[in-house]
């Protein structure tokens, strides 16, 4: 009895996979790899939808795994062939190793990479620039988010020089109602991120001076590298109390409860923080030096899409990524994720007034990208790492500008050879 | 001559095999691959034998030596606050929970002992949250008795950063020490105590004289499983200064700089063959001092049987 009902049970569900199997045969199923399962509600209620009503033929899964295992899992299934047919690519060395050993396609004749400039390309790049294999999905932009109800009570401008930056935190601490600015050197990587990588690019001019640094026509001496440090130094006066043990939690939660006015960002905050702060936010660009210099902002490359090399449904998945590189594909991931720009040179709409702001600086800032994410982190000491321990250092006052800046060189110069012996 | 050979006994080889079997899979064997991978180097043709070229680069080039150094000599502090912090308050409270007159025996033991059995990352957590000069009730406990001056960012001052966190390992872990001691002392025969004081030996003279010669062995002990622990020592300090061990190193241990090495972090790819050889001279430290008790100290050591 038992054994007939399961032998029942089996030949049905073996007719039913079979007929499933029958009803799709023409129909392609492509699978997405990505360690963004926050995003699995928007991929599938979404962005799918919008692509499968568009290409009747082409279904599309998105099977995302955790962060962290990632990076090890994708290299185990591309190892073994068992890897999806699009892979969420990671910026610069993760991907372009997996390029590298012939596990991802080369997408440069892609219809739609037309729509990206090389900035937003640089990160899924071969060194030399000759072939793409990830098309762009978003970036996040530094600056600064600002309490407008603190600036408007305190009678506050919006400050777009650094004597003006610093004329309001002097106000803003004059006044002792709110801590100037939120920001702690306990994490580390705020200090670097939110601070260096936030308004280094007005010093180094953006690209030029990144990509001299790559070229070893500039050193991490040269004023236009240490003066963010110096700029850095001053902010402390500006901090809470007991900053060095303040964790990035704690300024988000300082920002977010009303204590603070003023918060270096980057734009992933601005969904956090719409649903945490009760008052209104606006945003600011990094100050530039004198009125009317060119700005820079840090437009950081983070996130795109590329094709597994043995994939065999490369045509499929060549449409799929031409849609990802279009404006429908931006609008719809740029408003589900307010604060993850689309890196598509055609404007995109959006709805949330914050995201709407950082946006709008591409227009008048030059974009680069962080300074140490591309070749300059491949050795040892990686000057990434290195740079959040002396961003830190600098803001604690434990260490100058200066030989912050003179240790950072010496590693770099330690085995990255055009800095070689300079 | 054909003496009559002993059966082999094989019922030792089976109930032997279980342990030696797990062991050798979980410890002995990924201790052996440890030490072959920390002989080896990757390079684009795969894996290449060195030599000790390894060992050269930590201790030799002056970034991994700085590092290495920097870890080893944060390790050994770590190691001296437990040694002079822990263990005596360990013993000093053993000896007062041994006092019969004592009341609440019991719930002083328990209390003392819990967060012994809290995981790090609670414990992390906690003192992180006490010590936060944002919501912590730190400075306002100091501020109600008038010493709100004294009150520092500990955990991210360079000079406080470690001493702050052995503190709070001592908090978490005086428990052990207390509870090995309090075994030790009771197990002492009262016939002793009694002829000491036949002898007129009593109180604090008592302590000193009768009490503590007996439980040094114990005491011994404490001292290896506190350098093993403290050497091997991770959790602590990357629950709450994280794996760059902040501010600037000054918490770095070596299971901190191991992991960062062996694992790689945020832009640094990991490289298995340093990591390894950071474990290696973790094992090989460990072992000297194990040694260095088994046969200085040990073996000088008295035992009295009773």
């Amino acid at each position: 009895m038992t054994s007939r009902s399961l032998l029942a049970f089996l030949s049905a569900t073996s007719m039913l996979a079979g007929s499933a199997g029958l009803a799709t045969a023409q129909d392609v199923t492509l699978t997405i790899e990505s360690w963004r399962n926050d995003d699995l509600a928007i991929w599938q209620e979404q962005l799918i939808p919008a692509f499968e009503a568009a290409n009747p033929g082409i279904k599309v899964v998105f099977s995302p795994s955790a962060p962290t295992e990632y990076n090890a899992a994708l290299n185990a299934k591309l190892d073994a062939g068992s890897g999806g047919d699009l892979i969420t690519c990671r910026p610069f060395d993760a991907s372009l190793e997996l390029y590298n050993k012939g596990q991802l396609a080369n997408l440069s004749d892609l219809p739609g990479m037309e729509n990206f400039s090389d900035v937003a390309k640089s990160a899924w790049q071969t060194d030399d620039g000759s072939a793409t294999f990830c098309v762009p999905m978003a970036s996040v932009i530094h600056g600064f988010i600002y309490n407008k109800d603190a600036f408007e009570e305190l009678g506050l401008e919006v400050p777009t020089t650094e004597d003006e930056f610093f004329a309001v935190l002097d106000k803003i601490k004059e006044d002792g109602t709110y801590i100037p600015m939120a920001m702690g050197t306990k994490d580390l990587w705020e200090a670097a991120t939110m601070g260096y990588q936030n308004i280094g690019p007005n010093y180094w001019k953006g690209e030029e001076g990144r990509q001299a640094l790559i070229k070893g026509e500039q050193k991490l001496t040269d004023p236009q590298w240490v003066d963010p440090f110096k700029t850095l130094a001053r902010w402390k006066d500006y901090f809470g109390d007991g900053f060095e043990a303040q964790s990035y939690p704690d300024s988000q939660n300082l920002f977010t409860l009303g204590r603070a006015a003023i918060y270096p960002a980057g734009s992933w905050e601005i969904s956090v923080f719409n649903t945490q702060a009760d008052f209104e936010m606006g945003a600011f660009p990094p100050p530039v030096k004198a009125a009317g210099d060119t700005c820079y902002i840090s437009d950081h490359t983070d996130i795109a899409i590329g094709l597994n090399a043995k994939s065999p449904n490369a045509e499929a998945g060549r449409k799929f990524l031409s849609w990802v590189a279009s404006e429908e594909f931006a609008r719809i991931y740029a408003n589900a994720l307010p604060g993850f720009f689309s890196l598509s040179s055609k404007p995109v709409e959006m709805q949330d007034p914050l995201a709407q702001e950082f946006v709008s600086w591409r227009e008048k800032c030059e974009p680069t990208i962080r300074s140490t994410y591309q070749i300059l982190s491949r050795g040892t000491p990686n000057l990434e790492n290195e740079t959040w321990t002396a961003s830190a250092n600098v803001i604690n006052g434990t260490e100058t500008p200066e030989a912050a800046a003179q240790r950072l060189q010496e590693g770099l110069a330690s085995w990255y050879e055009p800095q070689k012996g300079k | 001559m054909a003496a009559a050979t002993k059966p082999i006994r094989w019922h030792i080889v089976l109930f032997l095999a279980p342990a030696v079997l797990v062991y050798t899979v979980v410890m002995i064997l990924p201790l052996f691959g440890t030490l072959q991978l920390s002989l080896f180097r990757g390079t684009p043709d795969g894996q290449v034998f060195v030599g000790f070229d390894n060992f050269r680069t930590l201790l030799g080039d002056p970034r991994w030596s700085a590092s290495f150094w920097n870890a080893l000599w944060n390790n050994v502090w770590f190691f001296i606050i437990h040694m002079l912090v822990q263990n005596p308050i360990g013993i000093l409270l053993a000896a007062l929970l041994s006092n019969p007159r004592l009341r609440l025996r019991g719930f002083y033991r328990t209390a003392i002992f819990i967060p012994t059995i809290l995981s790090f990352v609670i414990v992390g957590f906690v003192w992180k949250l006490i010590l936060s000069p944002i919501w912590g009730v730190a400075p306002d406990l100091l501020g109600m008795i008038g010493l709100k001056g004294l009150f520092a960012p500990w955990l991210g001052k360079e000079e406080y950063a470690l001493t702050t966190l052995g503190l709070i390992s001592v908090w978490q872990f005086v428990g052990i020490p207390m509870m090995l001691i309090y075994a030790a002392l009771l197990a002492i025969p009262d016939e002793i105590l009694e002829a000491a004081e036949c002898d007129g030996i009593t109180g604090m003279a008592q302590f000193w004289k009768i009490k503590l010669p007996l439980i040094l062995p114990s005491i011994g002990i404490i001292s290896v499983l506190t350098f093993v622990g403290n050497f091997n020592a991770f959790d602590l300090i990357y629950s709450s200064q994280g794996a760059m061990a902040g501010p600037n190193f000054s918490t770095d241990i070596l299971g901190t700089f191991l992991y960062r090495t062996f694992f790689g972090f945020q832009l640094q790819i990991g490289d298995s063959n340093m990591g390894a050889t950071i474990a290696s001279m973790m094992f090989f430290i460990i072992l000297a001092g194990v040694c260095l008790y088994l046969f200085a100290i040990q073996t000088r050591l008295r035992r009295y049987q009773f």
